[in-house]
């Protein structure tokens, strides 16, 4: 039977792991290829590296990231963060990324994702959307969290998947980082409203949340920076707590 | 010089993970990512992976004209072909109405979206993306090390019906039984990713740089060519 899967999420900045709250104040956890080594030995079941860096100049420090860990750890890696152009992506997977995730472009350009899905298959792209809550309905956010779309987060979820996004990586930017769980409702009515897997994002702060997002969210995989980066908790005692609780993991 | 693996270039996948995989598993020897068909032919093994859509494979195929040096790789000596590698070895896909290589007779299909749906009545999503049990259908050289039921990562959407049962490797469930891995004289190829599948993956590629078809089935000659 298929796992649901536990992906731990390193947000990189000049060549560093970090990890803030509402995508601000920013603290250190480690070097991306240490932790990187260390997950993949825990039974992680891939991971994702999100390149928040600021300035161009240091943009090329997540390819020798990437480079290093994929010439030692042997799981499907994801990288996000200033995906502009097709070339990006092609720079990226050589580098050895097998999944690319697309969040702001996929909205000032919509065309990229339906370019790169063609070019390089729907299973290597990642469609990130930051959602909000507004009102009755949740929105779509880019610039990591500042700028307003206007877009609604189900039907721009839809117009992605007819896009030829693979997978989609949704993150409640109410949750990220508060450590109040999952949005299950946003997380629900995504997955329901597409037949593409959903990883779910934002605001784990234990176990049980990890077990609610799959279990209510329908999430198919789960995402978490934060309880893992802090050895709050480990990989797999995560998944042997979903497994207590019902949910096929790969121990 | 011939080359001891030769992994072949057709335009439809990034191959880097599968090289650094393999020589991981195998520092000693040579492994080229090639679209030559004069070092494809005179590698010692080869492996065929692949990814993106069957019709744009076949036209890339047929675009750098390896056609005919896939073929007879497939039928003379160590062949390893992995997720849409594994797909074009057969007759027809029913992605985009493609004909494939018909080195295996059978067919490709896609999970019917009326099928999908798990014993709780859940829905369940297309691609099959994530880590599943491979159940191994016969012992087999490549299987050594492996625990029955181990879990490899797949990404696909479609799936493989060979006519014939006697090829079946290997199958998983999603939510009915699939063919995940087949098994010829000389072919080996999975839906799954091996070298993305950890070390259970690692393993698999390490029994594949080593294997010597026909030295244990049967009685045929040991330099690794095909069995007539």
């Amino acid at each position: 039977m298929l796992a649901k899967r536990i992906i731990p999420c390193l947000d990189v900045t000049n060549g560093r792991v970090v990890k803030g709250t509402n995508f601000v104040e920013l603290k250190d956890a480690g070097d991306p290829v240490e932790i990187a080594r260390r997950y993949n030995e825990e039974g992680a079941d891939e991971l994702t590296f999100l390149d928040i860096t600021a300035s161009s100049d240091n943009r090329d420090l997540i390819l020798h990231i990437i480079e290093a860990v994929a010439s030692e750890v042997f799981i499907p890696l994801t990288v996000g963060g200033g995906v502009r152009v097709v070339a990006d992506i092609q720079r990226l997977l050589n580098a050895g990324a097998d999944k690319v995730s697309i969040n702001t472009s996929a909205v000032t350009n919509p065309q990229l994702v339906k370019d790169a899905s063609d070019r390089y298959g729907n299973q290597c792209i990642v469609v990130a959307i930051d959602s909000k809550r507004v009102g009755d309905h949740w929105e779509v956010f880019t610039h990591g969290g500042r700028t307003a779309t206007g877009i609604n987060a189900i039907e721009w979820a839809k117009k992605m998947e007819a896009y030829g996004a693979g997978e989609l990586l949704l993150t409640s930017m109410d949750r990220d980082g508060t450590k109040s769980g999952f949005d299950l409702e946003l997380t629900r009515a995504i997955s329901d409203a597409v037949d593409i897997p959903i990883i779910a994002s934002g605001g784990v702060g234990n176990l049980q949340h990890l077990v609610d997002g799959v279990k209510e969210g329908r999430a198919d995989a789960v995402l978490a920076a934060s309880i893992f980066h802090f050895s709050e908790h480990g990989i797999e005692e995560a998944k042997r707590y979903m497994k207590q609780h019902g949910i096929e993991v790969r121990l | 010089m011939s080359v001891d693996i030769a992994v072949i270039d057709y335009g439809m996948a990034n191959l880097r993970s599968v090289v650094k995989a393999i020589e991981h598993v195998a520092p000693a020897l040579s492994v080229v990512v090639t679209s030559d068909p004069v070092v494809i032919a005179e590698a010692r093994r080869v492996v065929f992976p692949g990814q993106g859509a069957a019709p744009d494979c076949m036209r890339e195929i047929d675009a750098r004209g390896l056609r005919q040096v896939i073929i007879d790789a497939a039928h003379s000596k160590p062949f390893l072909g992995i997720c849409m590698g594994l797909q074009v070895l057969f007759e027809h896909s029913e992605e985009g109405d493609a004909d494939c290589l018909g080195i295996l007779p059978g067919t490709v299909q896609r999970f019917p979206h009326e099928a999908m749906v798990d014993s709780a009545g859940d829905k369940l999503k297309v691609p099959h993306m994530g880590w599943n049990n491979v159940h191994q259908a016969a012992p087999h050289p490549m299987w050594v090390g492996i625990e029955e039921g181990a879990r490899f990562y797949f990404v696909h959407s479609y799936f493989v019906q060979p006519t014939s049962p006697d090829v079946i490797a290997g199958f998983s469930h999603y939510p009915f039984p699939f063919t995940c891995a087949v098994a010829t004289e000389n072919i080996f190829a999975v839906q799954f990713h091996p070298e993305k599948s950890g070390n259970d993956g690692l393993t698999l590629l390490g029994n594949f740089v080593t294997w010597n078809p026909g030295e244990t089935e049967s009685a045929c000659d040991m330099t690794g060519a095909a069995c007539a």
